[in-house]
């Protein structure tokens, strides 16, 4: 396998031109250093118009806005973005639109090649001489390789980027047959920030009393049994409902079957007290994950495809029993907005959510009902992230909601011991406290579409003014 | 010069400063949803305690009118004792 030490020397040889659609994954999340080592370069390149795939964006991903600001890419493609490439794409429109998918949607377009990547530049924390590659160790280790997985099969030149070459990897994540050659760095990434900012448990009184609910409405909608499913992301509130749901399952003596989504060192702890038989990883949130995942057979990496693709028949999301989500807003038929604010600023994007939401036999969305004056439930969200149709209920500090497609849980919780209420209620209610917000964001000029995970255009993003 | 409150999300911080007529600021982060109120309630506040010339800057990390309203009349009494 062919190793370059120069990413100039790279791109020469790549013949990179105009046109181009390029890949990265964000399994460094926070602290990448390929991204920008890669683009860097680009933009000292007069070649324009390229496309870009990035699975997500972070803050530091800088040398995209730069690409930006040179007039270099002309569209953006990805399923999460915050920062200053966010704010810079709402306010100055692409010539090609600004393209927001689902993780499962992502690698579904691509494995039907209705994405085609030119060249796939894929952080490997470490590759054997041979072009195998894994994210379980190295000086950047980052755990699952999840989401490049697709990019690593179907893109037509692959390009893995590394800082550590071994002799020889057992099991790789990514197999040398579609590997087209290697580029050797210093460094690939900062431990410090592939960690997720967000994976402690809540301590906050509003988010122990939403997680207090949320519990007890799992538990009376009688899904806390043997060998039940559940992904709850990393989200402080989401933690603080794995906890209870595990103190539920150590009191009545139950073992669950499998976890998925990102996974964090609460989860590995219910793996290592057999609480859970397997953990069904797509992306590591924080260093014990990686260490699970790279020592525990019984914590497995998966791909995108194998986690939420809605063409794989075989998806593991497919038999999940209960998802639990956040929102930056719900509105009045259940539809759920974690793209944009209610200012009309890009602050997220799906991820996994609008797969999860639609895969799972019951998807519940918790948030606080008040966030710094702004209630969370409108009318009608700036942005549908998720259909209403896929989402089952809404818990806040105040009561739950249930979407009343879903006449046969509100059947069930009448005979129980959980109160519900009428969403409007709710809406009601908040605005009792925030009173009634004058005005929202003007729509005019169309910048970018939002994807379902089978690729239909669910809703529009537009120009911030 | 007389600072009540914090930055903390859903708090504010106000402060006011002796002037020779009244001035109010406001700089919210849900200006455009809640402005107008937020300036309703400096405004009623500030009439109740016959406050007539000073300069009140409310810098609003998205705080309810009744967090607005106890900062602001503590903001005031505070200036009243130390006799502004």
């Amino acid at each position: 396998m062919i190793v370059y030490d120069s990413v100039d020397i790279l791109l020469n040889d790549l013949k990179l031109s105009d046109g181009m659609q390029l890949s990265f994954h964000h399994h460094l999340r926070d602290g990448d250093h390929v991204i920008n080592q890669i683009m860097n370069a680009v933009n000292t390149r007069d070649i324009h118009d390229l496309r870009l795939h990035p699975s997500s964006i972070f803050p530091s991903y800088t040398a995209i806005l730069e690409a930006l600001k040179r007039n270099r890419i002309s569209q953006l493609t990805t399923s999460y973005m915050n920062g200053p490439v966010a704010e810079y794409c709402m306010k100055h429109p692409l010539k090609h639109g600004l393209h927001m998918q689902t993780h499962g949607g992502r690698a579904r377009a691509i494995m039907t090649e209705e994405t085609v990547i030119d060249i796939a530049f894929i952080a490997a924390p470490t590759v054997d001489v041979l072009g195998n590659a894994t994210g379980t160790i190295g000086p950047a280790a980052c755990g699952s390789l999840g989401y490049a997985i697709a990019d690593a099969k179907y893109a037509k030149t692959v390009i893995l980027v590394t800082d550590n070459i071994i002799d020889h990897i057992e099991n790789p994540q990514i197999k040398k047959d579609t590997v087209s050659a290697i580029l050797k760095l210093k460094s690939i990434g900062d431990p410090k920030g592939i960690i997720s900012g967000t994976t402690t448990i809540t301590n906050d009184p509003v988010g122990i009393q939403i997680a207090k609910k949320a519990t007890r409405l799992i538990e009376a909608l009688g899904y806390i049994k043997p060998g039940f499913s559940f992904q709850t992301g990393a989200g402080g509130i989401s933690l603080k409902i794995s906890e209870n749901i595990k103190q539920l399952m150590q009191q009545n003596n139950i073992q669950s079957s499998f976890i998925t989504g990102g996974i964090t060192q609460y989860h590995v702890e219910m793996l290592n007290l057999g609480m859970v038989k397997s953990l069904y990883d797509v992306q590591c949130f924080d260093l014990v994950a990686v260490d699970s995942l790279k020592n525990n057979p019984k914590h497995r990496s998966m791909s995108a495809h194998e986690y939420a693709n809605p063409e794989n028949p075989n998806r593991v999301i497919k038999n999940l029993d209960v998802v639990v989500l956040g929102a930056t807003e719900i509105d009045l038929d259940f539809n759920v907005n974690v793209t944009t604010d209610s200012y009309n600023m890009i602050i997220g994007g799906s991820g996994g959510h609008s797969d999860t939401a639609e895969d799972a036999k019951l998807s519940i969305i918790v948030a606080p009902l008040i966030k710094a004056r702004t209630p969370i439930i409108k009318q009608r969200v700036n942005t549908i992230t998720t259909p209403g149709h896929t989402i089952d209920c809404f818990v806040c500090e105040r009561g739950i909601a249930v979407n009343p497609r879903r006449q046969d849980l509100i059947k069930i919780l009448e005979k129980s011991h959980v109160s519900i209420i009428p969403i409007e209620d709710l809406l009601a209610l908040s605005h009792d406290y925030t009173g009634i917000p004058e005005s929202f964001p003007s729509k005019k000029e169309v910048i970018g579409n939002v994807y379902d995970r089978h690729g239909r255009i669910i809703d529009y993003l537009y120009l911030k003014e | 010069m007389i600072i009540v409150g914090t930055l903390e999300s859903s708090d504010c911080l106000i402060t006011i400063i002796p002037a020779e007529t009244l001035i109010i600021e406001v700089d919210s982060i849900v200006y455009d949803a809640f402005g107008q109120q937020i300036c309703h309630v400096i405004k009623h506040t500030l009439a109740k305690a016959n406050i007539t010339k000073a300069h009140i800057i409310c810098q609003d990390k998205g705080a309810l009118d009744y967090t607005i309203k106890a900062r602001l009349e503590t903001a005031i009494a505070r200036y009243q004792e130390e006799g502004f």
